[in-house]
């Protein structure tokens, strides 16, 4: 085809706009479904055996940020989850015969309805979307991630707080013979995090059961985990055993290991460095080798939905 | 033998502290391995680093395997496995600043002012360039006996670099530990050789040999 006369495109030739624009999610989309799907398949898998059809979801657009997602390749094997080892590809390597069914969250403290639910029961009621957030590491790596969840105040709402639920806590599995990495004393095990009840009620705040249109991967927090895209990852916990409503401030694992380096809000903020580095910007995972680093956005670009939440708070103060 | 020395060793050795390049380049080119992953640069400057650290601590490893073994041959593999750590050093902070900060030189000054650990990095590198320059036989003649006095800085170098190191380590410490583990034997046998020295007033049976050097 001679690309200079025009005259030559026939019709049939032209990828249709709506094709054209989603081409990545296409392409994507089924390259995330034969990974994911590979991930889980194989003899003696106890995923393959409970885990349930993929999921049926909507996308909602309202809350997704526009350009290409980071490749489900990168997203599901390079993270932090020290569970599963320190190094960025070990909770992908080391989290194969881990087993996020059967599966049950206990709900306690402040709320009316106590108790353990199954994880049947908590994903019941709730319409799953799809939400494509960034991602912004404390460590200055980012991802873009097509999430897939549902609101967390929905979910909350259906314990009723009470009044002097201020805070909710959030911890995750305890089980150094599924998770080795708990089996060094890297964090005080099990990890903790927290938010604070108007932060968790914020429509951004996410439920998240799945990405890339399947279940969660193990090393990506299977089967329930949190993301606040607002906040540092290290915030959005995962593989989610309990919730607990406080009246006082949750500690937090980070905040407990290190905490002139991690504060309980950490709110991504570029005006605010780390003590040993800066958060200015960050880099892309992805992007190659030539790729230079991006601005870091305020609340991770999120500053219309949440800046509200802040409003007279000293964030050097409160980072 | 210096034949032998040039002919096979010295080849080997060149070799050998050119391999962990050569995995990288390999692997940044996907030809072995699995590519640098999400994070090329990240992973770039962790090998880098960390094989600087490494071959910085075998060539003061050098010095206790001489005397132990008693050959002469040894000391020439130090110049190679000195030059390489300063090299790959080198190479480690020129990624830092072309990849990582895209040599935006400002970002570079005000890391290098704010972040101690980098500061410490730098100041590592800083130690070794003298060390590298004057680490031919010109140089070594030329300077005599100052020649094994300016090199002490390998010493400062190495507990400079190791901090770097474990600084930037966001948790589990255990590597960190054992790098100052090894660091502390090394540094550890050369105190307790220069004290018992000391002590006993004599000068050591290999005094003739540290005219090259006293490590």
């Amino acid at each position: 085809m001679d690309r200079r006369d025009p005259t030559l495109i026939r019709p049939s030739e032209i990828t249709s706009p709506e094709l054209y624009l989603n081409r990545r999610e296409v392409i994507g989309a089924l390259g995330a479904a034969a990974t994911i799907a590979a991930l889980g398949t194989g003899p003696g898998s106890a995923a393959a055996a409970a885990a349930p059809p993929a999921p049926r979801f909507t996308r909602n657009a309202r809350f997704s940020v526009g350009g290409p997602p980071t490749s489900v390749e990168d997203v599901t094997s390079y993270n932090n989850f020290y569970e599963f080892g320190l190094d960025k590809s070990d909770p992908k390597a080391n989290s194969g015969s881990f087993r996020p069914r059967p599966w049950s969250v206990e709900i306690a403290g402040e709320a009316e309805v106590l108790g353990r639910f199954t994880l049947e029961d908590i994903l019941k009621p709730h319409a799953l979307e799809e939400r494509v957030y960034r991602f912004r590491c404390v460590e200055a790596w980012s991802m873009v991630v097509p999430w897939m969840g549902f609101p967390l105040g929905d979910l909350l709402k259906r314990f009723k707080p009470t009044a002097k639920a201020k805070y909710v806590e959030f911890t995750t599995l305890l089980d150094p013979k599924q998770m080795p990495g708990q089996r060094s004393a890297i964090l005080d095990w099990p990890y903790v995090e927290g938010l604070r009840i108007d932060e968790a009620m914020n429509p951004l705040a996410l439920m998240v059961v799945g990405l890339y249109g399947q279940w969660l991967p193990n090393q990506n927090g299977a089967p329930l985990r949190l993301m606040v895209p607002w906040k540092y990852g290290f915030k959005s916990i995962k593989s989610i055993v309990r919730i607990r409503f406080t009246e006082r401030q949750p500690r937090s694992s980070w905040n407990l290991s290190a905490p002139g380096e991690y504060g309980f809000y950490a709110n991504v903020n570029p005006a605010v460095d780390h003590p040993r580095w800066s958060q200015a910007k960050e880099r892309r995972v992805g992007g190659g080798f030539f790729e230079p680093r991006i601005d870091t956005l305020p609340f991770n670009g999120y500053a219309a939905e949440v800046a509200q939440l802040y409003r007279g708070m000293d964030l050097k103060r409160f980072y | 033998m210096p034949d032998r020395y040039r002919l096979i060793y010295r080849p080997l050795l060149l070799l050998a502290v050119a391999l962990p390049l050569g995995w990288l380049t390999a692997r940044g080119l996907e030809v072995l391995g699995p590519g640098l992953g999400a994070n090329p640069v990240r992973e770039t400057l962790h090998l880098t680093g960390k094989t600087a650290l490494n071959l910085l601590l075998l060539t003061l490893l050098v010095s206790p395997l001489r005397e132990w073994f008693r050959s002469p041959l040894l000391l020439r593999t130090r110049r190679i496995l000195g030059v390489a750590a300063f090299a790959y050093a080198l190479l480690h902070f020129a990624i830092y600043a072309a990849l990582e900060l895209g040599l935006d030189f400002g970002d570079l000054g005000r890391e290098l002012a704010r972040r101690p650990y980098i500061t410490l990095g730098f100041a590592a590198l800083l130690a070794l360039a003298p060390l590298a320059a004057t680490s031919t036989d010109r140089m070594m003649r030329r300077l005599g006996r100052r020649w094994a006095a300016l090199h002490k800085l390998v010493y400062p170098a190495a507990i400079m670099a190791a901090w770097h190191f474990h600084w930037q380590v966001k948790a589990g410490v255990a590597e960190p530990l054992l790098y100052w583990a090894a660091l502390a034997l090394l540094l550890g046998w050369r105190a307790w050789r220069a004290w018992r020295r000391r002590s006993s007033g004599l000068t050591s049976k290999s005094a003739p040999a540290t005219a090259r050097g006293r490590t």
